[in-house]
Formats: structure tokens, sequence, C-alpha cells
């Protein structure tokens, strides 16, 4: 199995130098239909953001409520008071179209990948923190030590609060936006605090998932861009010395 | 690798295989239920017919939410239109007395109805949230027909698949399915939180479809057509919406 690869962080296990799977293929496909979903819901996202950058708390909200908080950015609506003296072009239309088709291709990806993470024991084996690990000792050897083997354990509670907080969140908070989703489970709406209170969730889950993203891909770079990058495209990784800078 | 590969070729045949011709058994045990809607082709009609299916097998009879009195907004807001055309205004200078609503297409007996006989049908009122796709959105009470009772007087006929409702602004009409047209909260309504209804808000008549976003609920309506088939209406996208970029099915 190519999980026996994967060391735990204070074991002895050598990798050869001969290429050996980083990443299962699952793995590694459904990152990256993940990420470039990630990347069509935010730029649509933003899109459909710029046609009313005001937020509110509770059931609804419109330019004649005062907002909870709005964003120094200018609109693609006239009817929006922004501050600037132009009008953004209204881009709203493909934009939601591909915020939901990529919205669904993403639950199915993620469907997938629990699916495999949960039956194949990489949930288990690499994503929950091992015994003992949630120390201060190994959160600081976390900090120094750069094991391309074997995720850390702020690695492995990143990703478990991304999975499992963070896009459950996001899927629960757009499909509260939806008034056919509200007909059918109108609580799940209400617990929120409402469809305005949904939606300003959204917001703030969406970017908590940038935030993820941004440092993701600044670990990435640190970390060593070539050879992360070809461990999750094409699953090779060679010696761990090569790793260590 | 040559082994390992011609095993993985193999299945990724399989899979692949599997894969198309499960996309193919479920399109048309979609097209068969009525389950792809008329935008349902091009780019984003996977997402769309997805979004479509799922919603008419989970909400094809559920209850948009209705709120108390204390949630009415203090300050709702009506979108701006189009500038009203001439039509209109002549309309409005005889206190609406003379706007009519048009029932026809696949019906037995087509007609067409005042105000005042619209006012006639059983009145039905609901205090509902109705929101705009832009984001913003306010909850106001809403009296009317429902349109399921219309539809009843005008005796649909039995292969009417969608009800397809016109604006007397040019180029703006708008249709729903069978689901949402017999809905009991599907209104042609009148009335707007004990008032008649405001001409910025849709009145002297709009068509209010509770279940889905504001563009869907048409204001001014003048025309309402029964059929089996978009096809032959526009460009056959169902709506002006996906001819202007926006989705037809607007429950998301």
């Amino acid at each position: 199995m190519a999980d026996s690869v994967w060391a735990p962080a204070s074991g002895s296990f050598t990798p050869a130098a001969t290429a050996r799977s980083r990443h299962s293929a699952v793995v590694r496909a459904t990152h990256w239909i993940t990420a470039l979903c990630f990347l069509a819901l935010l730029v649509s996202g933003v899109e459909i953001l710029l046609s009313h950058p005001r937020f509110y708390w509770g059931e609804a909200g419109n330019v004649l409520t005062p907002p909870l908080f709005r964003l120094p950015l200018p609109s693609s609506r006239a009817t929006v008071p922004t501050g600037y003296g132009y009008v953004l072009p209204d881009q709203n239309g493909w934009s939601r179209y591909l915020h939901f088709q990529a919205a669904w291709f993403a639950v199915l990806t993620g469907l997938v990948y629990f699916a495999y993470i949960w039956q194949s024991g990489h949930f288990r084996r690499n994503l929950l923190p091992a015994r003992g690990e949630l120390s201060r000792r190994s959160i600081s050897m976390a900090l120094t030590k750069n094991d391309p083997w074997s995720y850390n354990v702020l690695q492995r509670l990143t990703y478990l609060f991304v999975i499992l907080v963070l896009f459950p969140l996001v899927i629960w908070t757009g499909l509260a936006m939806s008034p056919g989703f509200a007909s059918a489970i109108p609580d799940a709406v209400s617990v929120l605090g409402g469809q305005q209170s949904a939606r300003t969730l959204h917001f703030f889950v969406s970017v908590l998932l940038v935030l993820f993203f941004a440092v993701h891909v600044a670990m990435v770079i640190a970390a060593g861009f070539r050879t992360r990058m070809r461990a999750m495209i094409t699953g090779q990784a060679s010696s761990s010395n090569e790793e260590l800078r | 690798m040559s082994t390992v590969s011609r095993r993985s070729m193999i299945t990724a045949g399989l899979s692949v295989a599997g894969g198309a011709s499960g996309l193919a058994g479920a399109a048309t045990v979609a097209r068969r239920y009525g389950l792809i809607p008329p935008d349902g082709g091009g780019l984003y009609g996977p997402g769309e017919t997805l979004t479509y299916a799922a919603q008419r097998l989970l909400t094809r009879h559920s209850m948009a939410r209705e709120f108390p009195t204390e949630q009415i907004s203090k300050t709702p807001f009506a979108n701006a239109v189009d500038p009203l055309g001439d039509a209109f205004k002549k309309l409005q200078a005889g206190g609406f007395a003379e706007w009519r609503l048009a029932v026809d297409g696949m019906v037995a007996r087509p007609a067409s109805f005042s105000i005042a006989e619209i006012r006639s049908f059983p009145v039905s009122s609901q205090i509902t949230h109705l929101a705009c796709e832009e984001g913003w959105s306010y909850i106001a009470q809403w009296t009317g027909a429902p349109l399921s009772q219309v539809l009843q007087r005008v005796e649909i006929l039995p292969q009417a698949r969608y009800v397809v409702y016109r604006s007397i602004q040019p180029d703006w009409w708008e249709s729903v399915d069978m689901a949402d047209a017999m809905h009991p909260q599907t209104l042609v309504a009148y009335g707007l939180n004990g008032s008649e209804l405001p001409v910025g808000f849709g009145g002297p008549l709009r068509l209010r479809v509770p279940r889905q976003l504001g563009y869907k609920s048409v204001k001014y309506i003048t025309r309402i057509t029964v059929t089996d088939s978009l096809k032959s209406f526009g460009k056959g996208l169902g709506s002006a919406s996906p001819e202007g970029g926006y989705a037809w099915y607007a429950g998301i």
C-alpha cells in the first residue's frame, strides 16, 4: 500500500531515494479538482459580492436598512450607495451560474474524498493527531522540523479544521441563502439568525478559507515549491534529506 | 511500469466508460421526469440541472417560510425598473380600471380578467421574504389570488408543464414549472402590507413566487400562457433571464 510510506514523524522510517508515492491518486485528484473549484468559487463569489457589498444581520436587509458593515468597494449596481462615482459592469449572471456549478463539483468531490480517507485509513493515520501529539513539545517541533513524509500536528489540526469545520460551514451558510432550501429546512436558516445572517457568515467563512489558501500556498513555497508540487501532481517524492533546507 | 500501467489503464478506461454511461443514463432519467431545466444545456447546464433536479426531488411541496407581523420590514426596497412605457401610464391614469390579465395557451377556457375579477378570487395572504439575487432582501405581507385558483378557473389541460407570464414592460417575461405554478403560495398579488400594491413594487399586478428569488416575481403582469414546452418562447431558454445571462430556476 502506498500509505505505508507515511511514516510517523518520530519514526525511523527512511524513504528510499527512489521515487515513492507521497500522495495517493485519489488525494491528488480530489486536491486539484477542489483547488479549481475553490478558485472558481472565489472569483465568482467576489463578483456576486460586488452587486451588493453591504452586510446585515437577521432575516432581511437592503439599501434602506443600516448595514452591519459595508466593504469599501464600488458596486455593479447603481442602486447601492458606495461613495464611488461609477458603477462596475454587471457580472452577476455568469458568476452565479459558475458559483453554483463549482459548488456542486466541490461537494461531489468532497464526498469522494471523505469516503476515500475514511475507508483507506488516511483520516485516522495521517489527519487525526497521533496519541500524545497535542503537546507543547510536538507543536514546537512542528514549527522547526520539515518532514515531507508526514503531516505535523499543526498541519493535521489545520486540515481537520478546514475539512470538518470550514467546508461544512461554507456549504451550510451558502445553502441557507437559497429560498428553496429555506423552504425545505427552515430551522437550518433560523439557527444561523436568518438569511442575511447566513450571507454575512458565508462571507466570513470564505475569508477564513482565503486565509487558509494564502498560508497553504506560502508554506508550500517555503517548504520547497517544486518538490511539493511534484508530490501533489505526480505523487512522486524523493529522499527526505533533499527536502530539508 | 508496464504491468502496472496496463492494469491502471484498464481500470481508468472502465471508470471513464462507466462514468460516461452513468451520466447518459442519469440524463435520460432526468429528462423523463422533467428534471432538466430549459437552460440546462451549455457550459453551466450540469450545475443548473443538479440544482433544479435536487430541488424538484426534495422541495416540490415545501412551503416558503412565513413570518409574524412584527418581522415585516420597516423599509422594503422597490428595486429600480426601466422607465414605464406609455401603455402603462395610460392605464395608470385610468386607475388601472382597464388593466387586463389574459390567461391563454393550453387551457380549456381562455379568459381575460380585470383587477376586480382577480380580487373576486379567494384571497390569500402571506408574510414572506423577498430576496434579490444581488444579496438584499425584505419581508412583506403579500395579498392576492393564488395562481392555482386562476389556472383552475380556465381549466388547464393535462399536458401543461410550464406557465409563462409577461410584464407590460417589453422583454420582461418569466416562466415556472407546474410545481411552482400550482404551489399554494404562488400569488397573482395586488396588495402589499395591507394596502394596494404600489407601482414601485409591481402594482397593479405582480406574480409573487416566494420560493424563488425576486427576479421571478415579475411586475406589471398582463398575460399568462400555459404551455407544454418552452421551446417556442423567446430563444427557448425558458425566460428572459437566461437570455440576459441569469438562471431560469431561481430557487437555487
